[in-house]
Parts: C-alpha cells; structure tokens; sequence
C-alpha cells in the first residue's frame, strides 16, 4: 500500500474509531487515537500475521496492554478482514464479540485479554520466552501506555524480558504524556521513561509515533541479546482538533455535534 | 507402615515424573523453588525451568502468555503470595480466560508454623472459589498430591492445588480413586458425617475413631476437591446421616465449610457445624500446637459432632 493510501487509511480508521464509541456513547477516544500509527506500523507493515488465520502458529503476537485504546484494534482487524466491518458498531453492546477491553476467546484477532493495566505487557513477555522455549522465531509485540508504566508489574516484567534476553520482544510506549486525572506529570511523573528502560536493559528507540516510516524504521532496527523498547511520541486524542492534548477525552464518548464536527475535520466518509 | 513425606516433596516428585511424560509441561516460581520443591524439576530439566525472581504477579501473567503458548506451565510459590498478591493477574488473565495454567502453592494454612500469620493462607481457598471455571484440589497426603499434580495436567483449564508443608502419612492408597469433584468416602457411617479436606483428614479420622468410643457412627468423607464441590455426596450424606460437620486448614469463610453450607441450604434440613479457623489471623507457633489453639483438632471436631446429635 503506498504511503498515500497509508494516511488516507489512518483517517479512515481514526473516523472508525469515532463512530464507534459515538455509536455505543462509550469507550476511550483520546488513547486510541494516539495509538492508530503505532498499531497500523505492525498491522500493515512489519508483523507476519495471516487474517484467514488468526492463530497461525507462527504469527507474530500482538498484545494491546492498553486495553482500552481497543476501538483502534478493532478498526484495524476489521480493515485487515479479521470480522466484518459492520461488527464494529456493535462495540461494547449486549453479545458483541467486540468487549468493552480486549478478549482472545471472543474476537479473532485478538492475541491476549488486556485492559487491567500492566498485565498484557507481562503476558507478552512470557509468550516471548515460551517461543525461545519452543525454539519459535515470530516476535511478540507489546503496546503499552504512559500512565500504565505507573505499575509495577510493567517493571517486573521489564526485569524478566531483559534477565531472559528477549531479543523476540518489543515494548512499544503510546507516550502521549495524559492518563485519565490529568498530565503524567501531575498525576505521578514517570520521569526519564528511556533512560529507565535502558537502565532495565532494553535497546531503546525514540520516535514521532504519527510517522508511520519511523515507526517501522525504528521495529525493524535489529538488536541482539536484549529486549527493545520503542518510546512512540504522541498527541492524545491525534487528528481531532478539540480532542488533541485534552485529557478530558481519556474516556469521554463525543455528542453527535461532536461527532459530526470530528468526521468533518477527518474529511473521510464513515460507511457501513 | 505407609509412607510419610511432606506434600511439597511429593508435588516436586509428581512434577519430575510428569515431566518426563509431558514435555509441553514447564514450571515456574518464584524465588522459593528450594521451598515448594520444584527445585528437583529444575534440576532434571533446566531448560523447562523459570525462575521469575520475586515477582509473583509477573509469574502469574507469564504463565497466562506460556499458556496462550500450548505450553502447560506449572506456577509455584506459597499460597498466600500465589492467590493473595496476584490474585488479580489470575483473576483477569487466567480465569477470566480460561487459560490452561496450574499452580501447586505450598505452605498453606496454619501448618506453614512458625513464619507466622504474614504467611499463613486462611482465605486462598476462598479467593480462588470465587473465580469461574476454577478447579480447587486440596490433597490430604503424598499420594493424592501426586495424583492431584496428574489430575491437574488432564484438565483443560486453571487448577489450583493447595499443597501444605508438614510431613504427613499417608492415608490414602495407589488404588484409591482420585477423580475431580468426587468426594471419597474414607469412613462409613450413618449418625454425623465430618467432611474434611487435606491436613484434616487424619484428624477427621481420629475424631470419628473418639466417637466411635461413644457409640456414634461416624462417617469421614475427603474432599480432595473443593470446587467443582460433590453436591450429590454432600447432599446422600447430610440425608444419611442427618448431621454434618466441616473440618478445614482454612478460614469458614469462604472454604469447605462455606461450600458444603452452600449445597445444604434450602436442599436439607441436616443439622450442621463448621470446625476451622474462626475469622481470625494466624500466629506464630508449632503446627500441633496452632492447631490446637484454633480448634483443629479430633476432640473439638467430635465436640462438634456430638453437640449436633443432642
């Protein structure tokens, strides 16, 4: 797919998004915008993954440890043709297989339950020493978020990824710099979050997390003997003026004056 | 003379031995393996043996990902640390999954002596109860242990066992059955019935043996498995017998006695008393003796018994 079509796509996945939670009146706008790149760098560039099917032994895993940005994971497996696009609008509803936070027993696709923070990166982590175990060689990719890495269990399972040299493993951060009471910096600061993951033994990569090309640059740089860690620098609520840097929209469903101005803004049709 | 051995040198035993079956199984603790004796299975496979350090919440999540993985992963530590600390990492990403992940968690209960009420789990068995699709072994002895390790490998979901650290006998016999959710009855009798699990059992035992001085008929029954709990025999016993006596190594809240009251109610008018620790914390001391400060014992049980038939 060309680059063009690449950011017409993130548009239309971002328009997804919206139309989903306004549809439902629920759900997490702000991180999942910020996350769309991060997601379609693995979804549509680098992760072996076969949509016809889902639990191919050898797939890359793909585990969404911000469980709650899971409208933008939708969107994209339903693009990929993991379920039919008009599953999306069911999101969140009564016998949806779309949950409110991710779930492997009932969305193809979905590679880990994540959605209590710190658990899907620790998940990640063991699914990346049972293929070394299994002497597998597809990689397991873990997406984390900033106010997430306030728990502690990121940093034991930051520990064991380094300790059992998990070259197979990556940690990517949706560092958009907002959790739900405000600024990580006013909340609880998580300081030098590079300089923390190198000092856990990680190789650590910083990039704009909207630039789709460094963001598959920066996955593809080969590391040897040590997990990697990718520090995504985002905009809460990306591509939605109103929603941009504004922890207000963490976990906010928009009205339809908000939703219609957002598609505006998008300038892409919201079909079927 | 049967043999005695702790149960956790017996749960080290049957993971070696199954092991050497199954080579999709792989055990993991944390920091304690010299203590919950998984250590004999790292050392016959080193490289299907982790070590995740202090962190039981990370072990707990990595097993879920070893699972997700066709791995059949064995997780160990102690029961308080297993069901307490990380008890939301099996909750969300175990349970709630399904996932295919056991774990034998020693020193349980009072019997873990002198480390005191900070290590002893008088509510694992109440946390782990809660949780859908759960399955709960408490084995009495080192057979059943061994049993129970087997057992668990057979069952396409969680299993907690609950392995206790004081050398016992061995009660129990290589053909006595062990099949999940069916209580054994160890002792007929038609007058009170004491429904006992793990390290209770040989008191259960000794206490119908008091009774039986007395001239009352009592019937033992080992609930190996707490949950899927035995609601027929539960129910054909308290009909029987008419009286029914928990004993348990375990909080009566939320244990045994909890799951047996809870198959009782509304379905029998069988009298009915809980013996085990009484919503209390635990204390430092030997096992004999915080068992018989906390009422573990045969007298209290057949105390208990012989109130319900006045």
């Amino acid at each position: 797919m060309s680059e063009e079509n690449l950011e017409q796509k993130a548009k239309q996945i971002r328009a997804d998004i919206l139309k989903m939670l306004y549809t439902c009146q629920s759900g997490h706008p702000g991180g999942s915008l910020s996350c769309v790149e991060m997601l379609m760098a693995l979804y549509y560039k680098v992760a072996n993954i076969d949509p016809s099917n889902p639990k191919m032994e050898n797939r890359d895993r793909i585990v969404l440890s911000k469980g709650h940005a899971c409208p933008a994971l939708y969107a994209i497996l339903a693009d990929k043709g993991y379920f039919p696009r008009e599953d999306l609008w069911t999101l969140r509803q009564l016998n949806s297989h779309l949950q409110g936070h991710p779930d492997m027993m009932k969305t193809p696709g979905v590679d880990a339950n994540t959605g209590s923070l710190g658990q899907g990166v620790s998940i990640a982590m063991g699914m990346a020493i049972a293929a070394k175990y299994k002497k597998a060689d597809y990689k397991v990719y873990a997406i984390i978020g900033d106010g997430e890495v306030q728990e502690g269990l990121v940093w034991e399972s930051a520990m064991a990824a380094a300790h059992y040299k998990l070259d197979n493993f990556v940690v990517m951060l949706d560092h958009n710099g907002l959790q739900i009471d405000g600024s990580n910096e006013l909340v609880m600061s998580i300081g030098n979050i590079m300089a923390k993951f190198q000092a856990f033994g990680f190789e650590c990569i910083q990039v704009d997390g909207h630039d789709l090309d460094a963001i598959v640059k920066a996955l593809q740089a080969p590391v040897s003997g040590k997990p990697k860690f990718i520090c995504c620098e985002t905009v809460k609520g990306k591509g939605v003026s109103f929603m941009e840097n504004n922890f207000g929209w963490h976990g906010k469903a928009p009205s339809e004056d908000q939703y219609n101005a957002a598609i505006k803004e998008l300038g892409v049709a919201v079909n079927g | 003379m049967a043999e005695s051995k702790s149960l956790r040198v017996a749960y080290g035993e049957a993971l070696v031995e199954l092991g050497e079956k199954n080579k999709n199984v792989v055990v993991m603790d944390a920091d304690l393996a010299h203590a919950t004796m998984t250590n004999s299975f790292a050392a016959a496979y080193p490289d299907r043996f982790f070590n995740f350090g202090i962190a039981e919440a990370n072990m707990m999540c990595a097993a879920a990902g070893f699972a997700h993985s066709g791995l059949i992963p064995f997780a160990s530590t102690f029961a308080l640390f297993g069901t307490g600390r990380a008890y939301e990492q099996i909750r969300n990403s175990i349970s709630y999954v399904n996932a295919n992940v056991k774990f034998g968690l020693s020193h349980s209960g009072l019997s873990v002596g002198e480390d005191g009420g900070s290590h002893q789990s008088i509510e694992d068995i109440a946390l782990m109860r809660g949780l859908p699709g759960m399955t709960i072994f408490v084995p009495c002895d080192p057979l059943e242990t061994k049993k129970a390790v087997f057992a668990a490998a057979e069952i396409n979901g969680p299993v907690y066992i609950r392995v206790a650290r004081p050398v016992v006998d061995t009660i129990t016999t290589p053909n006595t059955p062990f099949v999940p959710g069916k209580a054994n009855v160890m002792r007929d009798g038609s007058d009170v019935c004491i429904m006992a699990t793990g390290l209770m059992l040989p008191v259960a035992l000794n206490a119908a043996r008091l009774l039986e001085e007395d001239g009352i008929h009592a019937a033992v029954v080992n609930f190996h498995t707490i949950k899927p709990i035995d609601s027929d025999c539960i129910l054909a016993m308290a009909d029987r017998c008419g009286a029914v006596v928990t004993a348990e190594e375990h909080s009566v809240i939320g244990g045994l006695g909890s799951a047996v009251a809870e198959v009782l109610a509304g379905h029998s008018s069988a009298k009915f008393a809980r013996v085990g620790i009484q919503d209390k914390f635990g204390k430092s001391g030997k096992p004999a003796d915080l068992f018989a400060a906390y009422g573990l014992t045969a007298e209290n049980i057949a105390a208990q018994c012989k109130s319900l038939k006045q």
